[in-house]
Formats: structure tokens, C-alpha cells, sequence
């Protein structure tokens, strides 16, 4: 008896999205994380540009997009802030190479697997920031907290699961 | 070519990581000009995305506001009278707290102008809306609505009515972001308010805000205020920043000791700002009525203390509605009459006390002495009346 898999080799390769949602989504997902700490402060933890590039990251499973899009997310993050022009924009670009990358490889659908991702690679971006920012640009009272980093991750994975269901509405299969 | 292709997945990362790091040395050398931190092309490229993110700030700002005042001024009422009695009674506290101090401040003006030295006081401001941050617990960085079209330049410092909150940092037409003093790249030159010692204040990359160029000192305890020094050419003189939280030794930073202040602003919760826009070196002229009037205030108690009432009793002033007593609010340079202070209440009445010895006519000649007592009657409160001997039964 042949078993089907629950998706074809040519549906992992043809996920795709409209031109509005690959566009709006990242830009809505900016403007909140602008927002939402003027409401609630402490809403500062969140990362919602991280959770929408590992998205598109590994729906889209194409490690050149996944760095586009990573790039291109954390360069607006950057320029909204007063950190260089470059900081985010490189450790996500890692992130999404990295997420597309695995995307190809194993279900991202399943929603434990999400999670695990989710904070494997929050703290894979904690990692690349403290790089870039002391051993790049050598500021040297830069430090890490990792119990920080560790809560962050906590807490952006639990948000970016409901996320993550909500985004798959917004595939386009073909 | 047939490395390019297999390899096309990699080297485009390496690529996009090669610009952009490019990119960062280009941007982190030292800018030419301090009060323009980043390049022409960096700053025209914030500018845009603050231009596209901004209309989206303004209506959730305007949003926001519209809501929580309508809730606070028609809903939430509540103990809005006790505040008001609250506020009320402080103003007088502070008046005569002002006026207390007066004599102090002229002191301090006469022996600066002996040194020749040349005070800079605010002398005006722009207040402004806060409409958004960074959004990153790496950058601490306010937009408010006000920009150089309001008069604002780069460097000018941003301050609220409870100290210090930043400076700002990028001006563009409409807006302006304001570095705020907890920022990691942000720097203040300050002084602890009672041992004098100046130091520099910087933030942190966890948020926080401390000094870190001071060695170990014993002077040095939690809860000491530190205050702006002047000497950065940015803050005004005398500005509160925060108080002292903790001093430890900095174990990345030695000998020096890492002193953590907890900022007076809660800098999380701004939304209104003043922005100095100058200073001069006199006072601002609604000070210095305010000066003239506390100091002809002043001089009047001092008179009414050392000099004889003719009138014993003078008529308070009317209580309002309220029961409170209107503040008052003397012309600049009028005498204001000030009635006369009543001697305090007698807490350790003796045989020496005013009105305590018997008249002459009651004094019997050769008499014996009449036992003072040392509580006049009816001084006692109720409740605590000396107890009476009582009679002893018989054994």
C-alpha cells in the first residue's frame, strides 16, 4: 500500500504568497512593534518582526528568499531605531537562511516543531546581535543578559504560535 | 559558473552580509559633526521611514489620547476633590518652603556674581506630544511631534516637570526622535547633589542608567540625588536625573565602581515633554516676580516675628467653600501684611510660666508658699486626668 504524504514534494516548493500579504504582513508586523510598547512597555519583549521572517522563512523554504526577507525586515527595524543601519538586518538575514534552510528539510506545520524553532532561533538572533554589536562594531559595554534572552524567547514563542496559525490562512497554494 | 549555481544559497547570504557590514563600517566612523550623529545618507534614510511610519503613530496616538481622556476627564472622577484639597495644601507648603529658601537663592546669586561666574537658566521651551518609540529594548528612542519647523535643533535637551528625559538626537521637519538617557549610546554630564562629585552618566545596553567613570567612594550612599552639571554643554545646570539605586564595583571596568541610578522620569510612560529651546543667564521673568514677591513674603514674617503686633488678632482670611485657605498671592514688590504668629502652646508649664502665679491681693502675708501645680487646670486633655490617691484600707 502506498502511503501519500501529507504534502507533495511540488505543494512544499510552490507555497507562495500574494504580493499585498508579502508585503503588508512585515510592514503591519513593524508598525506594531512600534506601537504596541507605547500601549504596554513591557510589550518591548516581543519580536514580531522575528516571528514574521522565521514565517515566511520556512513557508516559503527557499534559503535566498528566506535571506531577502530577513534582510529587508531587519533593515526597517533598523532604521526606525538609532542602531546602525545593518544590525538587525544581518542577524536576521541569518535567521531566515537558516530557517529556510531547515524548512526544506523537515514539517514545519507541525506545531511543536514550530515552537522549538520559534525559540531556537530567538536565541539564534540573541547570539548574532551580541556578535555584531561587540565583536563588530566593538562596543564594549555591551552585554547580554541570557536569562533575558531565554524569557524572550519563552514569550515570543507562545506569541508566535497563534501567529503562525493565523499566517497559514494567508497561504497561496498553487 | 557550476560553483555559482551549487553554491548560490550561501553565497547570496555572504553577500547580503558582506553589504551590510559594509554598510555598519561606513556608519560607525566618528561623525565629523557631534550634533549630527549619522551621514547625510543614513539620516535621509531614517527620515523616510520615520515620514512612513509617523502618519501611523499620529493615529494611534490621537487614538489613544481621545480615549483615556474621555475616560479620565467624564468617567474617572473619583477622589478628584481630596486631590485637589491635597494640591491645594501643598502649594501652601511649598510657598512657605519657597519662601524659606529665598534668602538662600539671593545668597547664592550675590556670591556668583562675586565670581563673575554666569548661571544658564531655561528660559524657553516647546512642549511636545510623544507619538512613538523604537519598539526595542536596544534603542530608547522617543518620537514626539514637534520638529524643526517648531524651532527644534539637534542636541536641545527634552525634560518633563519631573526631571531629565533625553536629548534629541535626529530633527526632522515634523518630528523629532528623542534620545532618551537610558539609551546605551546616550550621556550626560552630572553631579551627586550633596558630595559634589561630578561624574558622567550613561545608559545601559539592559535599559538601565548609571555611572561608571568614578572610583570607589565612601561619600557615595544609595538615595543620593544626582542632578545635571552643566558641563556637557548640553543639560541646563540643576536638573534632577534620578537617584542613586546601588553601588557595586564593576567587575568589567576596574577600579572604577559601576553606580546605579534610577532615573526621576518614569521614561517608560512620557507623553508629554518640554523641549528647551534656550536658556539665558538671568531668570525667566514669571520666576523672578515670583522671586521678588516670595522674598517681600520673607521679609515681612522676619518683621512680624521681631517687631510687636499692635493688633493681637488679626482676621484670617476667609475659608473657601471648601474649607481650605486661599494661598496667598501678593504683588510683585507690595508688603504683604502678614498677621502676627501666636506664641505656642506651653507643653512644660512651671512656677515661672505667664499667669501661673496667684495675684497679690490673693497672697496672704507669711503665708506659706501655695504648691504650684504644674498642669493648669483644664490643660489636660480628656481622657488623662491624673489619678487621685486613693485611701489605703486598714491592716
Amino acid at each position: 500500500m502506498v502511503t501519500r504524504s501529507y504534502m507533495s514534494r511540488r505543494e512544499v516548493e510552490q507555497q507562495s504568497f500574494s504580493l499585498a500579504v508579502a508585503v503588508l504582513v512585515p510592514v503591519g508586523a513593524i508598525l506594531l512593534q512600534v506601537l504596541l510598547p507605547r500601549l504596554l512597555p513591557s510589550l518591548a519583549i516581543l519580536d514580531l518582526p522575528l516571528i514574521v521572517t522565521l514565517f515566511f522563512a520556512v513557508s516559503r523554504r527557499s534559503p535566498i528568499a528566506g535571506t531577502a526577507t530577513g534582510a529587508t525586515i531587519g533593515l526597517l527595524q533598523d532604521v526606525i531605531t538609532t542602531q546602525p543601519i545593518g544590525v538587525n538586518g544581518m542577524a536576521k538575514a541569518v535567521v531566515g537562511y537558516a530557517a529556510a534552510s531547515l524548512g526544506s528539510r523537515i514539517d514545519v506545520d507541525n506545531t511543536a516543531t514550530r515552537a522549538i524553532l520559534m525559540f531556537g532561533f530567538s536565541l539564534l538572533q540573541s547570539a548574532l546581535l551580541y556578535l555584531i554589536e561587540r565583536r563588530l562594531l566593538g562596543i564594549r559595554g555591551f552585554q547580554i543578559l541570557w536569562l533575558h534572552e531565554l524569557l524572550r524567547a519563552a514569550v515570543n514563542t507562545l506569541v508566535a504560535i497563534p501567529i503562525f496559525l493565523l499566517l497559514d490562512h494567508a497561504r497561496r497554494r498553487e | 559558473m557550476e560553483f555559482l549555481i551549487r553554491f548560490k544559497n550561501p553565497l547570496f547570504l555572504l553577500a547580503v552580509l558582506l553589504i551590510q557590514a559594509l554598510a555598519l563600517a561606513v556608519q560607525v566612523r566618528t561623525p565629523v559633526d557631534p550634533s549630527a550623529p549619522d551621514g547625510g545618507g543614513v539620516r535621509l534614510i531614517r527620515m523616510w521611514a520615520t515620514s512612513t511610519v509617523t502618519p501611523f503613530e499620529r493615529a494611534a496616538s490621537a487614538i489613544g489620547s481621545g480615549l483615556h481622556n474621555a475616560w479620565a476627564d467624564y468617567v474617572d472622577l473619583r477622589h478628584v476633590r481630596q486631590q485637589n484639597l491635597a494640591l491645594q495644601r501643598q502649594l501652601t507648603r511649598m510657598r512657605i518652603e519657597q519662601a524659606a529658601i529665598v534668602e538662600d537663592a539671593l545668597e547664592g546669586k550675590r556670591l556668583q556674581a562675586m565670581l563673575g561666574f554666569r548661571e544658564r537658566y531655561v528660559g524657553s521651551t516647546v512642549a511636545a506630544q510623544v507619538i512613538g518609540a523604537s519598539g526595542s529594548e536596544q534603542s530608547h528612542v522617543l518620537t514626539i511631534d514637534k520638529g524643526s519647523r517648531d524651532g527644534l535643533r539637534p542636541d536641545m535637551p527634552v525634560i518633563t516637570q519631573d526631571g531629565v528625559v533625553g536629548k534629541l538626537r535626529d530633527v526632522f521637519p515634523t518630528t523629532a526622535q528623542v534620545l532618551e538617557i537610558d539609551d546605551q549610546t546616550s550621556g550626560a554630564g552630572v553631579i551627586l547633589e550633596s558630595t559634589r562629585i561630578r561624574a558622567i552618566l550613561s545608559g545601559t545596553t539592559a535599559g538601565g542608567v548609571q555611572i561608571d567613570n568614578l572610583t570607589a567612594d565612601s561619600r557615595i550612599k544609595p538615595g543620593e540625588q544626582v542632578l545635571t552639571s552643566g558641563g556637557d554643554q548640553v543639560y541646563p545646570r540643576g536638573l534632577p536625573v534620578g537617584t542613586v539605586v546601588s553601588i557595586a564595583p564593576d567587575p568589567h571596568h576596574q577600579p572604577y565602581t559601576a553606580i546605579v541610578v534610577r532615573p526621576t522620569v518614569d521614561l517608560d510612560r512620557v507623553e508629554e515633554v518640554l523641549v528647551i529651546t534656550g536658556t539665558q543667564s538671568d531668570l525667566p521673568t514669571d520666576v523672578q516676580q515670583d522671586l521678588t514677591a516670595a522674598q517681600a513674603q520673607h521679609a515681612a514674617a522676619l518683621s512680624a516675628e521681631r517687631l510687636p503686633g499692635i493688633y493681637d488678632d488679626q482676621p484670617q482670611p476667609a475659608a473657601t467653600a471648601n474649607g481650605a485657605t486661599p494661598p496667598p498671592s501678593p504683588a510683585p514688590g507690595a508688603t504683604v501684611p502678614t498677621p502676627v504668629p501666636h506664641p505656642l502652646p506651653i507643653l512644660h508649664p512651671d512656677r515661672f510660666t505667664s499667669g501661673s502665679t496667684p495675684a497679690a491681693s490673693e497672697l496672704t502675708p507669711g503665708g506659706p508658699n501655695t504648691p504650684q501645680s504644674t498642669t493648669p487646670p483644664g490643660s489636660q486633655p480628656d481622657g488623662q486626668k491624673s489619678p487621685s490617691p486613693q485611701p489605703q484600707p486598714p491592716e
